[in-house]
């Protein structure tokens, strides 16, 4: 290990990063930009075309989004498969988890729902129902 | 300061297969990883908040209550430059994050103006849809629709007003402190948490938007 100078640990250089560091990150966030133009694009062209079996665009819709997400965590949000990168793919395989659980659970137990309820018509017809404890 | 961590050669340290930081070698992880991890947590919990959003209007977009549905409302071209706006806005701070790694306060201040100003354009095209929308009488006290949509689209744009609020801060503060390290840390957060916010507008431009027109 070679000696850092009086740096607490835990702390990195106070000195910026290289000149070279700045053609490779530009690159990287020029990279993702046009990714992302590019699905962008995708996604409104799929939204006006007539060319794509109507219930299959918004199944196209869904998996453009998805791709463009990804897009945007590699490129923006930098996460990676370093080691020093493990916790937060970790929390966010974790968080994706939640969100596909809560999202198509809620959709699922609520279409559920409303096939069997009751249509409201036949329910006109049914006696008042009075609370208890109320006098009329 | 002397190492934290064992030579890779001593007895203890066994393999030397890994010296990054978090897999027993290398010391403690620095300051910066664990600083974005945190905020990192914090994100996916607003992801999570939103994703409920999300579900609920999911549910709620066909209980329209004879009032407009979401075909009739929505234009396309201004979602188109809102996400426009954003996605630029999002490379901008991303240009504003090299010119910080390389302590070029020009840059930096630069990059973030262009970063604030497209997401006041974002805003305002959001303002102007909502402010269309109430003064057609489809508030979002209209219809079970209207409320979900007003609640997702607009939690949305109260993170951007907050964002924009954080961004005016971070550039007083490269201003006033310089690149200092606790500045460079608040200043990563920043940028983790206005990149993500594109990621949520990803969502909620092709879910609601676009698919809500095809409906």
């Amino acid at each position: 290990m070679s000696v850092q100078g009086d740096i607490a640990p835990g702390y990195e250089s106070e000195e910026g990063e290289g000149r070279e560091g700045i053609r490779e990150g530009v690159r990287s966030y020029l990279l993702g930009l046009a990714l992302a133009i590019a699905l962008t694009l995708a996604s409104f062209g799929v939204a006006r075309t007539h060319i794509i079996y109507g219930p299959g665009i918004p199944v196209a819709l869904v998996a453009l989004a998805i791709a463009q997400m990804g897009i945007h965590l590699v490129f923006f949000l930098h996460i990676t498969t370093a080691p020093d990168n493990t916790n937060n793919v970790l929390a966010l395989a974790f968080g994706v988890l939640i969100v596909f659980v809560l999202v198509f659970g809620t959709v699922w137990v609520m279409a559920h729902m409303n096939h069997n309820m009751m249509p409201m018509q036949d329910m006109t017809g049914m006696p008042q129902l009075t609370r208890p404890g109320q006098n009329e | 300061m002397n190492s934290v961590a064992l030579p890779a050669d001593s007895p203890g340290s066994g393999h030397a297969h890994s010296h990054a930081p978090g897999h027993g070698a290398g010391g403690p992880a620095t300051k910066r990883i664990v600083v974005a991890y945190g905020f990192w947590i914090y994100l996916i919990s607003d992801i999570i908040m939103f994703s409920a959003l999300f579900a609920a209007y999911a549910v709620l977009a066909p209980a329209t209550a004879g009032g407009p549905s979401a075909r009739q409302i929505f234009d396309p071209n201004s979602v188109a430059i809102e996400t426009a706006c954003l996605l630029a806005s999002s490379f901008a701070c991303g240009m504003a994050s090299i010119a910080v790694g390389q302590r070029s306060m020009k840059w930096t201040q630069i990059s973030l103006v262009i970063t604030g100003l497209l997401g006041f354009v974002f805003l305002l095209f959001e303002l102007r849809e909502f402010h269309a929308l109430v003064a057609r009488g489809d508030g979002p006290t209209h219809s079970a629709f209207l409320s979900a949509f007003f609640t997702l689209v607009g939690c949305h744009g109260l993170h951007i007003t907050a964002g924009l609020l954080w961004l005016g801060t971070m550039m007083a503060q490269f201003y006033a402190k310089g690149f200092r390290r606790d500045i460079q840390y608040r200043y990563m957060c920043f940028s983790l948490f206005w990149h993500a916010l594109d990621i949520i507008w990803v969502a909620i431009f092709s879910l609601v938007y676009l698919v809500g027109m095809n409906l």
